[in-house]
């Protein structure tokens, strides 16, 4: 029974994977499709091997700013969160701020950053955190927001305090949601720098695929777009890891 | 407990009425309710669904004021939360992310005195905590999560963190309305052993005249929203009572007319 799970966690994504590499590179060989619409995997690849160190240089750039991004929205995120799940008050003050805030899409606003801090790394940093914060207020606040009325009269009538409650139950029920919304962020916050890089920078992996397209290297394009879903992958595999080693307990069914 | 019965009055309610909300949307959740617990004794609170037997239980514990009339507890009026109250619900409410043991040491990391010393006692208190599990039979079971318990088990500890810090009275809302048939009655002998051992205060909410009448030493019927004392009955049944207990005649007659003051469909 494990032998068979392994074998499915394991052999299940890999044979899909390269099906459809293989399905895409059948295609645009059949087809006779111009490597300028539709590159073929092998086209890629060798695009990749053409401009290996550019292609690594801007993706650790991007890296970087996604990291730092994300890194401020996950403090600011999780004080925010607390904050809204602490009160009714507070969260009916900042909801409809925080909503028509997240509706405004991130990319209307690069320009505004570059306006105040020019090209670079800031805006692509900013956009990065702008983006990505909101799913972890969210989800903190809902974790809060649904503690056991009962289990708050337990301790309430020991004596617990609001902070107690939060302490004790509160903060720790949310785990969870908290981790649960790092998955999502983190991709998240990775498209906010891509995007600030495309609008207007002049490193990063997003830079590097608008200068690629100018020049009309479309493989080069696909490269960097491969290099962005790898990233992707690994920064949202991360983020599953560190989810499992603190809340297992929220994932019991699985484990058994 | 008949020895209990010269102790003094632990709580005291006196024509107690009380509200939920304010004004004009105010609900009237009990109306004019004068009781008295003895220390040591378990009463139990019976009566149809909503007719504010919970509310009870909150205006005792310091949860909910009243509106009118007085709530002493050993003398002094309820003014808020009571240290000296453990509680248990229908569902065990346990933390899922921590063991049975930590789950039953939780409200000593709240109450003075043992929330400064729990830190630097951690073992003592664990070893408190252990002997209590052990008493109601889950030994083997203190380093277990409560989602690989039974039902009944996790109910178990429910009541060892709700005795934990060795509180005055214990409120128990409805704690066995969840479990099967045979599991409640195994845990209605492990509380009737537990309270006789430690001779703490009982106040029982639940909808099982069978579990009143076998736990209680005073049985108050309540009437439909809002709720009203209307019958006081003392059971004399001889303690230490047995489960044969249940099937014998003057057990079924107590029911039986407590069941017939209670409204709904015959």
């Amino acid at each position: 029974m494990h032998m068979k799970n392994a074998a499915i966690t394991v052999v299940a994504p890999i044979v899909f994977t390269v099906a459809l590499f293989a399905l895409w590179e059948a295609a645009c060989k059949l087809l006779a499709l111009p490597i300028t619409v539709l590159p073929a995997p092998t086209d890629i690849w060798a695009a990749f091997r053409q401009f290996q160190k550019p292609i690594i240089e801007n993706s650790l750039v991007t890296l970087v700013n996604t990291m730092i991004g994300f890194a401020i929205a996950v403090v600011f995120g999780l004080l925010l969160g607390i904050a809204v799940g602490w009160h009714r008050a507070i969260y009916a003050a900042i909801y409809p701020v925080l909503i028509g805030f997240n509706s405004v899409p991130k990319v209307a606003v690069v320009p505004v950053l570059i306006l105040w801090f020019g090209i670079g790394a800031i805006p692509a940093i900013i956009t990065a955190f702008l983006i990505s914060f909101f799913p972890i207020v969210v989800n903190v606040a809902t974790g809060l927001a649904t503690t056991e009325p009962e289990l708050e009269d337990v301790l309430r009538a020991l004596g617990a305090s609001k902070l107690d409650i939060m302490r004790k139950v509160g903060i720790p029920r949310s785990l969870p949601y908290f981790f649960g919304s790092l998955k999502v962020a983190v991709t998240l916050a990775f498209v906010g720098a891509v995007v600030s890089e495309t609008v207007g920078s002049n490193k990063g992996i997003g830079f590097l695929m608008l200068s690629a397209q100018a020049n009309f290297q479309v493989p080069l394009v696909f490269a960097g777009l491969m290099a962005l879903a790898v990233e992707g992958i690994v920064l949202y595999a991360i983020t599953a890891a560190i989810e499992m080693r603190f809340t297992g307990w929220a994932f019991r069914g699985q484990q058994r | 407990m008949s020895a209990g019965q010269t102790s003094p009055d632990l709580v005291r309610l006196k024509n107690v009425t009380m509200h939920y909300g304010r004004g004009s949307s105010a609900v009237k959740a009990i109306d004019d309710v004068t009781l008295d617990i003895r220390k040591g004794e378990v009463i139990a609170v019976v009566g149809p669904s909503g007719c504010g037997k919970s509310s009870l239980m909150k205006l005792i514990s310091g949860l909910h004021m009243a509106s009118a009339g007085s709530v002493t507890v050993e003398g002094a009026p309820v003014k808020g939360p009571l240290k000296s109250v453990g509680m248990a619900f229908q569902s065990s409410n346990l933390l899922p992310w921590r063991t049975i043991v930590d789950n039953v040491l939780l409200p000593l990391e709240i109450v003075e005195p043992h929330r400064s010393r729990i830190r630097r006692e951690r073992k003592t208190y664990r070893t408190r905590a252990e002997d209590l599990l052990a008493q109601v039979g889950l030994g083997g079971f203190t380093e277990k999560f409560p989602w690989q318990l039974s039902g009944g088990m996790q109910q178990r500890t429910s009541i060892c963190r709700a005795l934990v810090h060795e509180p005055e009275i214990l409120m128990l809302d409805e704690p066995f309305g969840a479990l099967d048939a045979f599991t409640r009655e195994e845990l209605w002998c492990t509380l009737r052993d537990i309270q006789q051992k430690r001779g703490v205060t009982v106040m029982l909410v639940t909808h099982d005249l069978r579990e009143a009448v076998f736990l209680a030493d005073t049985v108050y019927v309540m009437s439909n929203r809002p709720g009203r004392i209307v019958k006081r009955q003392e059971i004399t049944l001889p303690r230490p009572r047995d489960l044969e207990v249940t099937y014998t005649q003057p057990f079924q007659d107590l029911v039986h007319e407590l069941r017939s003051l209670i409204g709904g469909a015959h």
